[in-house]
C-alpha cells in the first residue's frame, strides 16, 4: 500500500520521473478512471467524501469549496483552476518540493480539479524564484501534451484543459488568492473583497477555484487509491498525509511528507533528529510566519488542524520555525514584522500603516532605545491589526506572532527596555 | 425598505445601500475617507468600523466596516460603540502617521475632510516618534499640484481618475510607500482632473490657481451660480476676495452635475480678472479712443433708440439681457447672434425639443441609458460632462451582470472585476477619433456625409424600412438591435459638427425608436453655449446673422447694437468686417475686449458671469439661476441694465417681465427665491460666519471699516451679516455644516446621499412638449464640389470656448491652431508631423497632425481661438506646404490616442 502519495516519486538526487516513469508508477492512473466513466460530480463526491482540506493554510475543505462553482447551463461557461504555487510563507518550502521532486503529481492533480469544475484553463501561478519548478513544470506540461493528457479531448473525455506556467512578479500577498487573481489579471497584486468569492466571480470576473500545490497533489491518490484508502492514512482526526518542514537550529532541517495526527514530538525529534548540540528549544511556529508561538510543553500535542487550534495556533501549511534559547525571541518577532510590514500591498489602513509602527518599534527595541510606552503601542496592535479589522488576512497574520510573543516572551521585552540593549548579544 | 437600528434607534432604510450611506442619509455621523457617494464602496481606508449585532441577544458584537456591509432589514448596529470608536481613532492614528501636520499652510486647511474626520473620531495627540515617510511631489501641469506627504492613501484620486476614463494617474508601489502620481512628471491627462482638488480628501491633489492667490474657504464671498463654459449649465460655487474671483468649485445638483465638473469649467474663469475687462463707456471715434461720463454715455446710448437699429443678441448672455435688447429694439429687429448654420441647427433643435416623441435627458438620465449612440459630436471637447456621464452608461452592463450575481452595485471594485470589459453598448460616429474611443463599442470615423448615411440607415433599419448603407449592412442592423433592445436607449446629436443632417438622422433613429418602442426616446441635441437655448426661444428663425449684417453692409439697418458676442466667430470675417464699417453706428455691450469691441463705435462694459444675476437655459430646455457672486468694482453694469434705462428696479423684475411676455418662458419666475424664505426680511449673507480681516483688507487705503456694498436687488447681501438658509439648498453657495466644513459637508443638505438637495431646485424645465412630429427629410447633398478634403471641424475643451480661453491655467493647455489628417493623405501630400501649411492658399496657417484614424480624404481642422476663419473654410480644404514657420505655437501638449508616429 502507498503510505506516501504525495512524495513517493521524489527522489532529489536525480531528476524527477518523465512521464514514463511516472506512469509506470500509477502515474496519471486517475485520468484513466475518469476517461472510464467518473463524471465531474462523480469526482466532487469522492472529493468531498475524502475529507481533503486545503494544505495551503486556512484548511478549508477542497470539495466543499469546489461544490460553490456554479454549474448548470445558466453558469458562465468559461471557469478557471488556478494552482497557488506562490509559496512566500516565511519558513515554507513543501510546495517546492513537490513541484521540483514530481511535477507530474501535480498536473495530474489539476486536470482532476478542472475536470471537476469543468474549467478548460488553468494556471499554476508560481513565485518568481522557483526557476528550478518553472522548468520542471514547463517540461512535464509538454510532456502530458504529447501522450494526450492535456490539449483537446483528453483521453476520449471530450474534457479540453490547458495549462499555463505563470510566474509571479513577487509579493508576499499573491499568496491571497484573491490578490493572486488580480495579479494574474496584470493589476495591483490587492486582495479582492469577499463576497463575492472567487468561486463566483474570479479571473476575469469567471468562476475560478484556487488551490494550493499541495492541496492539488492529493488528487491523484484520493482518486486512484479511493477514499478508504485516503482515510487509512492518518493517524489523527484529518485525512491523508502532509508535508511537514523544519528550519531552525536543528540538527537535520528538511521536509518529510508524514501521515496527519502524529505528536510534535516526533517529528522534532524523530524526523528534526533534536536540537544542535548545546540549545534547547524556546518556542516554535508550527505552520509559517504568521502562526502564533508554541512552546515545548506542547511538543506531545498531535499535528493536526483541530488539535492545533486548540492551544490558540495554527497547523497553517505544516511547515515549523524553531527558536532556540539562544537567540533573542524580540529579534525574531521584529524579523517578522520587518517581513509583513515590508509586504503589506498598501491598501487598508491598519496593515500598511500600522505593521511599519510595530516594526519601527522592534528597530528600537532591539537598538536599546524600547521604552514602556512602546511597548503598549505593540500589545495595542495586536488588536487594531487583528480580523475583521483589515481588509484581507495578511495584517491578522502578522499579529499571530506577534501576539503570541508579547505573550510569551514578555520578559525578554522588558529586559530590552531595562538593560537598554539586547539581552542576547554578547 | 427595510428597517435598521443604529444606537437603539430604528430607521428605514434602502436595503440595497451599505450602512455607511444610509447612516449619512438620515444624518448620522460617522467618519470614512475611501467611499465615495458616487464611486461606491472599497473597504481601503476602514475608518467607518461599528459594531455590529446578529441579533438582539448578541451583547459582544463584531467589528464590520459600515461601507462594506447591507443595510439588511433587521441589521443591528452600533456607531457610538467603545471598540468602534477606539477603531476608528486608531485607523486616524495610522493614517496620521506621516502626514505633515501643515494645515496653517495648506489650501485645504479649513475645508480639508480629513481635519473633520480627525477631529469627528477623536484622535488627538500623536504618539509616534519614529522616522515620517516622505515622497517626491510631480509636476502635473497648470491645474492642479501635488503634494504627496499628505496623503493618506484613500484611493480615492486613482478610482475617481478611473471613473473619468483617464490612464496616466495611478497608485504605485506598495505598503506605506504607496504613491500616487502619473509615471513621470508632466501634464495631467484627464480634462476632468480638477475634481482631484475635490476628491482628495486632504491637500494632496490643489488648485494651482487658487494656490497662486490663497484664501481660505471661510474667507471666500460665494453664491450659488453656473457654469457658462458650455450648454450643459453645470452648478458651480465661485469664491471671491479683493474684488478678484479666486476659484470654481462644484456645486452639487442631483439632476445635472452631481459631484464632478470639467476642467474648462473649473479653471476657465479668470477671464473675469483678465486686463482685458472693459471697464468704462467709451467711444471710438476716428479710431481714438475716448472715456465717456455718465452724461455721455446716456447721450449716446440715446442715439440707438431708434427703429433703424437691429440688434444682435448673445448665447452666452443671459436670458434677461437678451430680452432687454429684445425690448431695446423689437422683435422684428433682433437677430441671432450665432453662426447661420448653427441658428438653422438650434431651430430645428428647438422644435425637436417640443416633441412628444423625445425625451431630453439629464446628465443623471443619461447616465442610465444601457445603450448610446452619438452622431458628429466630440462631446469631450464641446459638452464635457455629458463624455463623463456617458462614461457612466457604459456601466450599466456591468451593474446588470452584478444584479444577476446579487454583487450590491456599490461594491464597486467587486463589480468591476465581475464585469471586466463587459460594457453597455455606445456606438461613436465621429469625424476623428475622439476621448470617448477607449470606451466604445464601435466607433465608426467618417465625414459627416458619410456618418449621416450611416445614421439614415441605422434609423431605416430600426423602422424595418429599406437599408442601403455605406457600411456593412450588418454592422447597421447590430446596431439598430442594439439599440432596439436596449431599455433605455439614447441618441445624441448637436450643434458642433456644423451639419443639420446629423441632427436629421438623429431625430430619425430616435423616432425610429419610439415608434418601435411605443415610448418617448432619449433624444440628446447639445448647443454649443451656456444659452444657445434660451436666445434661440427668443429670436425668430429668419432673424439670422446673416441677413443682420447683410442689412447693415447694405444700410437697411442704419445702427447696430451687438450684445456680448465676438461677431468674428460667428461668420466670415469679410462679412463682420464690412458690416461694421458701412454701418453708422456700432453699440457693443461686452466685460472683455474682443475683435468686435475694437471695431466698435461705441463700448458699454457689461459684468461677467459672477457679477450678476441672471438666468440661463441648458440643452435639455433646463432654466436656471445663477446669483451675483461679488460686485464689479468699475462702472460694468448688467447689460440688461444698460437697455432698460430705469425701467427694473432689479434683475427680479426683469426676470419676471421676461416669463410674462416672452413665449416658452412662464415658468422662469419660479426660478426666483420666495421672499418668505428670509427671516424676518435678513437677507442670506454671501460671506461666511468666520470671514476675516473686514475691518483690515482695506486699512492700506483708510482705517476705517468701509460700508459693505449694498446689494438692492437679491435676496444675498455683500455681507457676513444676515441668516444663512442652512435648511433651504436653493441659495446655497458654499455648503457648510457643523463639524463637516470640507464639501462632504453636501450630505447634510441632501434629502438621501445622491438625492435631491433639501427644498432645493434642479432648475425649471421650460418646454412643453405638445407636438407630433414627423421623419425628416434628409438633405444630404454635397455642395462644395471643390477638390480637396473634407472638412471636418475640430474642438479642443481648452481653446474651442471664447471666454475660458482667456483663463492663464486653460491657456497653459492650449494648442495652435492644426489641421488633422490621415497618414496616407500626408504622404500623398508630402507631409509630416509639425509641418506648417496654407489652408486653401490664404486661409491661415495651421500645424500638420498626422492621425492615424483619421477617414482618408477628410481634414480635421481645429481652427484655434479663432485663429482660423472657420466660416470661411467651406465643405473642402486644400493643404499647401509653407516652407517657413511662422505660427508661434504648435500643438505640443496636444491629447489624442491616435497620434501618428513616423518609423525611423
Amino acid at each position: 500500500m502507498v503510505v506516501k502519495p504525495l512524495t513517493k516519486n521524489i527522489d532529489m538526487s536525480r531528476p524527477p520521473l518523465d512521464i514514463s516513469a511516472y506512469e509506470n508508477n500509477d502515474g496519471y492512473q486517475s485520468i484513466k478512471a475518469i476517461a472510464g466513466g467518473l463524471s465531474p460530480a462523480d469526482v466532487l463526491q469522492i472529493v468531498k467524501d475524502s475529507g481533503l482540506k486545503g494544505r495551503g493554510g486556512a484548511g478549508f475543505p477542497t470539495g466543499l469549496k469546489w461544490s460553490f462553482v456554479p454549474q448548470g447551463d445558466n453558469s458562465p461557461s468559461q471557469k478557471y483552476f488556478v494552482v497557488n504555487g506562490d509559496e512566500m510563507e516565511p519558513g515554507t518550502f513543501k510546495d517546492r518540493l513537490l513541484m521540483e521532486g514530481d511535477p507530474h503529481l501535480l498536473i495530474e492533480g489539476i486536470i482532476i480539479g478542472a475536470y471537476t469544475i469543468q474549467a478548460n484553463t488553468a494556471y499554476i501561478f508560481l513565485r518568481g524564484e522557483y526557476k528550478v519548478s518553472e522548468r520542471m513544470l514547463k517540461k512535464a506540461i509538454s510532456e502530458a501534451y504529447t501522450k494526450g493528457y492535456l490539449g483537446k479531448n483528453i483521453q476520449g473525455t471530450g474534457f479540453n484543459l490547458d495549462i499555463i506556467v505563470h510566474t509571479s512578479a513577487g509579493r508576499y500577498i499573491c499568496g491571497e488568492e484573491t490578490a493572486l487573481l488580480n495579479a494574474l489579471e496584470g493589476k495591483r497584486a490587492n486582495p479582492r473583497a469577499k463576497p463575492p468569492f472567487p468561486q463566483v466571480s474570479g479571473l476575469w470576473g469567471k468562476p475560478t477555484i484556487v488551490n494550493n500545490v499541495e492541496t492539488v497533489c492529493n488528487l491523484p491518490g484520493i482518486i486512484t487509491y479511493g477514499v478508504n484508502w485516503y482515510h487509512s492514512l492518518t493517524k489523527g482526526n484529518d485525512h491523508g498525509t502532509k508535508l511537514f518542514g523544519i528550519s531552525g537550529k536543528i540538527k537535520r532541517p528538511g521536509c518529510w511528507e508524514l501521515p496527519l495526527g502524529i505528536p510534535i514530538r516526533e517529528l522534532l525529534e524523530d524526523y528534526g533528529g533534536g536540537m544542535r548540540d548545546g540549545l534547547g528549544l524556546r518556542a516554535f511556529l508550527p505552520g509559517g510566519g504568521s502562526t502564533d508561538f508554541m512552546l515545548p510543553e506542547h511538543l506531545d500535542i498531535k499535528l493536526d488542524y483541530d488539535e492545533i487550534a486548540k492551544v490558540g495556533s495554527r497547523l497553517a501549511t505544516g511547515t515549523m520555525i524553531l527558536l532556540d534559547d539562544q537567540t533573542c525571541p524580540v529579534g525574531m518577532v521584529g524579523n517578522l514584522m520587518k517581513f509583513f510590514a515590508h509586504e503589506s500591498c498598501g491598501f487598508c489602513t491598519p496593515c500598511r500603516d500600522g505593521l511599519p509602527w510595530v516594526d519601527e518599534i522592534f528597530n528600537e527595541f532591539e537598538s536599546g532605545r524600547g521604552t514602556e510606552k512602546d511597548l503598549g503601542i505593540l500589545h495595542e496592535h495586536v488588536d487594531y491589526l487583528g480580523p475583521g479589522r483589515t481588509f484581507c488576512a495578511l495584517a491578522p497574520g502578522a499579529t499571530a506572532p506577534l501576539g503570541s510573543g508579547l505573550k510569551y516572551f514578555s520578559e525578554d521585552f522588558k529586559k530590552h527596555i531595562k538593560e537598554k540593549r539586547c539581552p542576547y548579544e554578547h | 425598505m427595510a428597517k435598521i437600528v443604529i444606537d437603539g434607534v430604528e430607521y428605514e432604510v434602502n436595503p440595497d445601500n451599505n450602512l455607511l450611506q444610509e447612516s449619512l442619509s438620515h444624518g448620522l455621523d460617522l467618519p470614512y475617507f475611501c467611499w465615495h457617494p458616487c464611486m461606491g464602496s472599497v473597504g481601503a481606508c476602514r475608518q467607518c468600523a461599528v459594531k455590529q449585532y446578529r441579533d438582539a441577544d448578541d451583547e459582544n458584537g463584531t467589528l464590520v466596516m459600515a461601507c462594506m456591509t447591507p443595510a439588511a432589514e433587521g441589521s443591528i448596529i452600533s456607531i457610538d460603540d467603545e471598540q468602534a470608536r477606539s477603531m476608528r481613532e486608531k485607523v486616524i492614528e495610522s493614517l496620521m502617521i506621516s502626514h505633515p501636520h501643515d494645515c496653517p499652510v495648506c489650501e485645504e486647511g479649513g475645508e480639508c475632510h480629513l481635519q473633520d474626520m480627525t477631529l469627528m473620531s477623536g484622535h488627538n495627540y500623536r504618539r509616534y516618534d519614529k522616522k515620517k515617510i516622505t515622497h517626491r511631489n510631480q509636476y502635473l501641469g497648470p491645474f492642479i499640484n501635488h503634494e504627496m506627504n499628505r496623503c493618506i492613501t484613500c484611493y480615492r484620486c486613482v478610482r475617481f481618475y478611473e471613473y473619468a476614463g483617464g490612464k496616466d494617474l495611478t497608485v504605485q508601489a506598495s505598503h506605506h510607500h504607496t504613491y500616487f502620481g502619473r509615471h513621470e512628471d508632466g501634464v495631467l491627462e484627464s480634462e476632468f482632473s480638477g475634481n482631484l482638488v475635490e476628491v482628495c480628501p486632504t491637500g494632496v491633489f490643489t488648485d494651482k490657481a487658487f494656490s497662486a492667490q490663497y484664501a481660505r474657504k471661510w474667507d471666500l464671498q460665494t453664491a450659488p451660480s453656473l457654469c457658462t463654459g458650455c450648454s450643459i449649465g453645470c452648478n458651480i460655487t465661485p469664491g471671491e476676495r479683493y474684488g478678484s474671483l479666486r476659484r470654481v468649485v462644484n456645486r452639487y445638483n442631483s439632476e445635472i452635475n452631481g459631484y464632478f465638473i470639467c476642467d474648462r469649467g473649473r479653471f476657465g474663469f479668470d477671464y473675469v480678472n483678465s486686463d482685458e475687462r472693459i471697464k468704462t463707456p467709451f467711444a471710438r471715434i476716428d479710431s481714438k479712443i475716448k472715456d465717456l461720463s455718465d452724461e455721455e454715455t446716456m447721450t449716446a446710448l440715446e442715439g440707438y433708440n431708434n427703429s433703424e437699429v437691429i440688434g444682435i443678441g448673445s448665447p452666452r448672455a443671459t436670458n434677461e439681457s437678451n430680452y432687454a435688447l429684445r425690448s431695446f429694439v423689437g422683435e422684428e429687429n433682433f437677430y441671432a447672434g450665432i453662426a447661420d448654420n448653427d441658428n438653422e441647427a438650434a431651430h430645428l433643435i428647438l422644435e425637436l425639443s417640443k416633441d412628444k416623441a423625445f425625451h431630453t435627458p439629464s446628465i443623471k438620465e443619461i447616465e442610465q441609458a444601457d445603450a448610446v449612440i452619438v452622431l458628429g459630436e466630440d462631446l469631450t471637447n464641446v459638452a464635457a460632462r455629458i463624455a463623463l456621464a456617458l462614461r457612466q452608461s457604459v456601466r450599466n452592463k456591468a451593474k446588470e451582470l452584478a444584479k444577476d450575481f446579487n454583487i450590491p452595485t456599490w461594491q464597486d471594485a467587486a463589480v468591476k472585476e465581475l464585469a471586466q470589459h463587459d460594457r453597455s453598448p455606445l456606438i461613436l460616429l465621429s469625424g476623428y477619433s475622439t476621448r470617448l474611443d477607449d470606451i466604445a463599442s464601435d466607433s465608426l470615423i467618417d465625414s459627416s456625409e458619410i456618418l449621416t448615411q450611416i445614421g439614415a440607415a441605422i434609423a431605416d433599419q430600426i423602422a424595418s424600412k429599406n437599408v442601403s448603407a455605406p457600411i456593412d449592412e450588418e454592422k447597421v442592423s447590430q446596431i439598430a438591435e442594439q439599440l432596439s433592445q436596449a431599455e433605455n436607449p439614447l441618441v445624441i446629436a448637436g450643434t458642433s459638427s456644423g451639419d443639420i443632417n446629423l441632427i436629421q438622422a438623429a431625430a430619425n433613429i430616435a423616432r425610429a425608436l419610439c415608434e418601435r418602442k411605443g415610448k418617448p426616446i432619449n433624444l440628446c441635441l447639445t448647443v454649443p453655449e451656456a444659452n444657445s437655448m434660451g436666445l434661440t426661444m427668443m429670436v425668430k428663425k429668419e432673424n439670422t446673422l446673416g441677413v443682420a449684417l447683410k442689412k447693415l453692409e447694405n444700410g437697411k439697418a442704419k445702427k447696430v447694437v451687438v450684445l456680448e458676442n465676438d461677431l468674428f466667430r460667428r461668420a466670415v470675417h469679410a462679412d463682420v468686417e464690412a458690416a461694421l464699417e458701412k454701418c453708422e453706428g456700432a453699440l457693443v455691450i461686452d466685460h472683455i475686449a474682443t475683435a468686435t469691441t475694437e471695431k466698435a463705435s461705441l463700448v458699454l462694459p457689461s459684468t461677467a458671469f459672477s457679477e450678476h444675476e441672471g438666468s440661463y437655459v441648458n440643452y435639455e430646455g433646463r432654466a436656471q439661476l445663477s446669483f451675483q457672486v461679488h460686485k464689479n468694482l468699475d462702472s460694468a453694469l448688467p447689460a440688461w441694465r444698460w437697455l432698460s434705462a430705469d425701467q427694473f428696479k432689479s434683475v427680479e423684475e426683469i426676470t419676471k417681465r421676461c416669463s410674462k411676455e416672452l413665449q416658452g418662458f412662464a415658468k422662469l419666475s419660479g426660478l426666483l427665491p420666495e421672499l418668505d424664505h428670509l427671516v424676518a426680511g435678513i437677507k442670506i449673507p454671501r460671506q461666511s460666519h468666520r470671514y476675516s480681516g473686514r475691518t483690515a483688507m482695506k486699512a492700506n487705503l483708510n482705517v476705517h471699516e468701509p460700508k459693505q456694498p449694498v446689494d438692492d436687488e437679491s435676496v444675498m447681501s455683500f455681507s457676513m451679516e444676515g441668516v444663512p438658509l442652512t435648511k433651504d439648498s436653493t441659495i446655497l453657495g458654499a455648503s457648510w455644516s457643523p463639524a463637516w466644513n470640507s464639501n462632504q459637508s453636501i450630505s447634510k443638505f441632501q434629502e438621501e446621499i445622491n438625492g435631491e438637495l433639501k427644498q432645493g431646485r434642479t432648475g425649471e424645465l421650460i418646454l412643453e412638449r405638445n407636438s407630433d412630429g414627423k421623419y425628416l427629410e434628409i438633405n444630404n447633398k454635397k455642395l462644395d464640389v471643390r477638390s480637396g478634403l473634407k472638412v471636418v471641424i475640430a474642438y479642443q475643451i481648452f481653446g474651442s470656448e471664447e471666454l475660458s480661453a482667456k483663463s492663464k491655467s486653460i491657456r497653459g493647455r492650449m494648442t495652435g491652431a492644426y489641421v488633422a489628417v490621415s497618414p496616407s493623405d500626408a504622404e500623398d501630400l508630402s507631409l509630416k508631423q509639425g509641418d506648417e501649411v496654407n489652408l486653401n492658399e490664404d486661409e491661415g496657417r495651421v500645424i500638420v497632425c498626422i492621425r492615424t484614424k483619421i477617414k482618408k480624404g477628410t481634414a480635421a481642422v481645429y481652427c484655434g481661438d479663432n485663429e482660423i476663419d472657420r466660416h470661411a473654410l467651406g465643405g473642402i480644404v486644400t493643404l499647401n506646404k509653407c516652407e517657413n514657420k511662422v505660427s508661434s505655437h504648435g500643438i505640443q501638449g496636444l491629447i489624442v490616442s491616435d497620434l501618428y508616429e513616423e518609423a525611423y
